[in-house]
């Protein structure tokens, strides 16, 4: 028989060997439940993967646990990543495991996505649908966990930056199976009660099953029937929940979100000061426009002797005088030419110029002029006009022609 | 700070009495006065604005259901 003989410590490693040149044992995905799970004072995780049938020996060391993203406990169903090999010491192979994540969370992604995509068709996410936020709000609602550092960073950045607002804290649970209905409940409540103008609901960092009351769809609708104007302020920058769609305004961070809802006191107090300098300075501007136009107008001769205007009045009195009455006289020589004119031309048609040349005129004594003999009868007293004169004649007799 | 006139009625107030003397085309006597009405908007909100004192409160239900604030502690439960 030549069978090896093999230490301990060297099958150890040949199996180690075995185990480490697979390559898919050094990039592995496991499903199990946690149990046994033992944080140790060096930081190290320790603990067991189970399913209905075996167990898995695990650890998590310190560098990577830090960065777990949810609070493992036994019992809880997960996803482990990380290599399966041999610790030559104990001569049992384990996982080092290098992430570990709930399970399910492909699930809540789908689940995540069809809300988003629901709510988005019915304009829950419009952006005119977005109500503005007060310039200077005076009652801020804080919505959010009283223990978290979430509440603690708005209050500090709100105190820094603009103290005068009063800050309303109401109080829920920001996760688990209650956090949803309590959040939907302060955001009606704060309506209901006109308690502030402006809510900022939010909650720290946080795994995606920590953030999952802001991905409700009660949650998400009671943002978008708010009054009050709403900021979300949810995790850190690369969580985006479905609040942060539908709120009026999206903070990266809590912090942020005091940051966005209020203005800079220190600021506001230069843009206070800057206003009374252009009230002054248009005011000046504005008093010395008007000296100005007082004094150009001050200046004119009119203003500086009046009695050259007097003057300068009166001789032009006089030359209009002197203008109008050559004119009227003009008139009247004009008037009177006429006058002569049509003296003349009226002489000249005058009957008593013919009566001149020896003619008369024989009339009724009614004054009708007698053209016909027939128009008189014997005996009867007729006028006639000579040209200087008249006589009074008795008809003795008619010849017809 | 009168309660009737917030701090942004008042702040809309002074921008726009800014640009009515701004313009210059006021009669006299209106501008002193927007001008004393603007200095006393600008102490009015420089004073809201040195109320440095922070409140914070909490807002509980009452059982009426009324609101009631208390003290509110941070880090507490």
């Amino acid at each position: 028989m030549n069978a090896k003989i093999y230490g301990v410590t060297e099958l150890n490693n040949r199996i180690k060997a075995l185990l480490d040149s697979d390559a898919e044992l050094t990039a592995v995905f496991v499903r199990g439940e946690l149990s046994n799970y033992k944080i140790y004072p060096s930081g190290h995780h320790y603990f067991t993967l189970k399913d209905q049938e075996g167990t898995l020996r695990a650890v998590m060391f310190r560098r990577e646990a830090s960065k777990l993203r949810f609070k493992p406990e036994n019992g809880m169903k997960v996803i482990a990543f990380g290599r399966v090999t041999v610790f030559p010491r104990d001569g049992q192979y384990q996982l080092y495991c290098a992430e570990l994540s709930p399970d399910g969370i492909g699930e809540l992604h789908i689940a995540f996505e069809q809300l988003r995509d629901k709510l988005y068709k019915e304009g829950l996410f419009d952006k005119d649908r977005k109500k503005p936020l007060p310039k200077y709000p005076e009652r801020i609602a804080v919505i959010t966990s009283p223990a978290g550092a979430a509440v603690r960073d708005i209050i500090r950045v709100l105190g820094k930056r603009y103290p005068c607002a009063k800050v309303i804290v109401l109080p829920v649970r920001v996760q688990g199976a209650e956090a949803p209905p309590e959040i939907v409940g302060a955001i009606r409540y704060a309506n209901k009660y006109k308690v502030a103008d402006l809510i900022i609901t939010g909650r720290g960092g946080g795994s995606i099953e920590d953030l999952w009351a802001f991905n409700d769809e009660r949650v998400a609708r009671a943002i978008f029937e708010s009054e009050i104007p709403v900021i979300s302020a949810v995790g850190h920058e690369p969580d985006v929940t479905i609040a942060d769609y539908v709120a009026d305004l999206r903070a990266a961070t809590p912090s942020n979100a005091a940051e966005l809802a209020v203005p800079d006191s220190a600021e506001l107090r230069e843009t206070l000061l800057s206003t009374q300098i252009r009230a002054v300075q248009a005011l000046n501007r504005m008093i010395s426009q008007r000296r100005d136009r007082l004094m150009t107008l001050a200046e004119k001769r009119v203003m500086k002797s009046p009695l050259n205007y007097i003057e300068d009045r009166r001789l032009l009195l006089d030359h209009l005088q002197k203008h109008f009455i050559s004119a009227a006289q003009r008139i009247v020589a004009i008037k009177k030419e006429r006058y002569v004119h049509l003296a003349a031309s009226l002489d000249a048609m005058s009957p008593l110029k013919v009566l001149g040349r020896g003619y008369s005129l024989a009339q009724k004594l009614d004054g009708t002029v007698i053209k016909t003999a027939a128009e008189v009868q014997c005996g009867e007293t007729i006028d006639l006009r000579l040209s200087s004169g008249a006589l009074k004649c008795e008809v003795k007799e008619r010849f017809e022609a | 700070m009168k309660e009737d006139l917030t701090f942004e009625k008042a702040m809309a107030r002074l921008e726009e009495i800014v640009k009515l003397l701004e313009r210059g085309d006021a009669p006299l006597d209106t501008s002193l006065k927007l001008f004393e009405e603007g200095t006393m908007l600008i102490r009015s909100c420089g004073e809201y604005l040195d109320k440095a004192e922070q409140k914070v409160v909490k807002l509980m239900k009452s059982e009426t259901g009324e609101p009631v604030e208390l003290p509110f502690e941070a880090g507490e439960n």
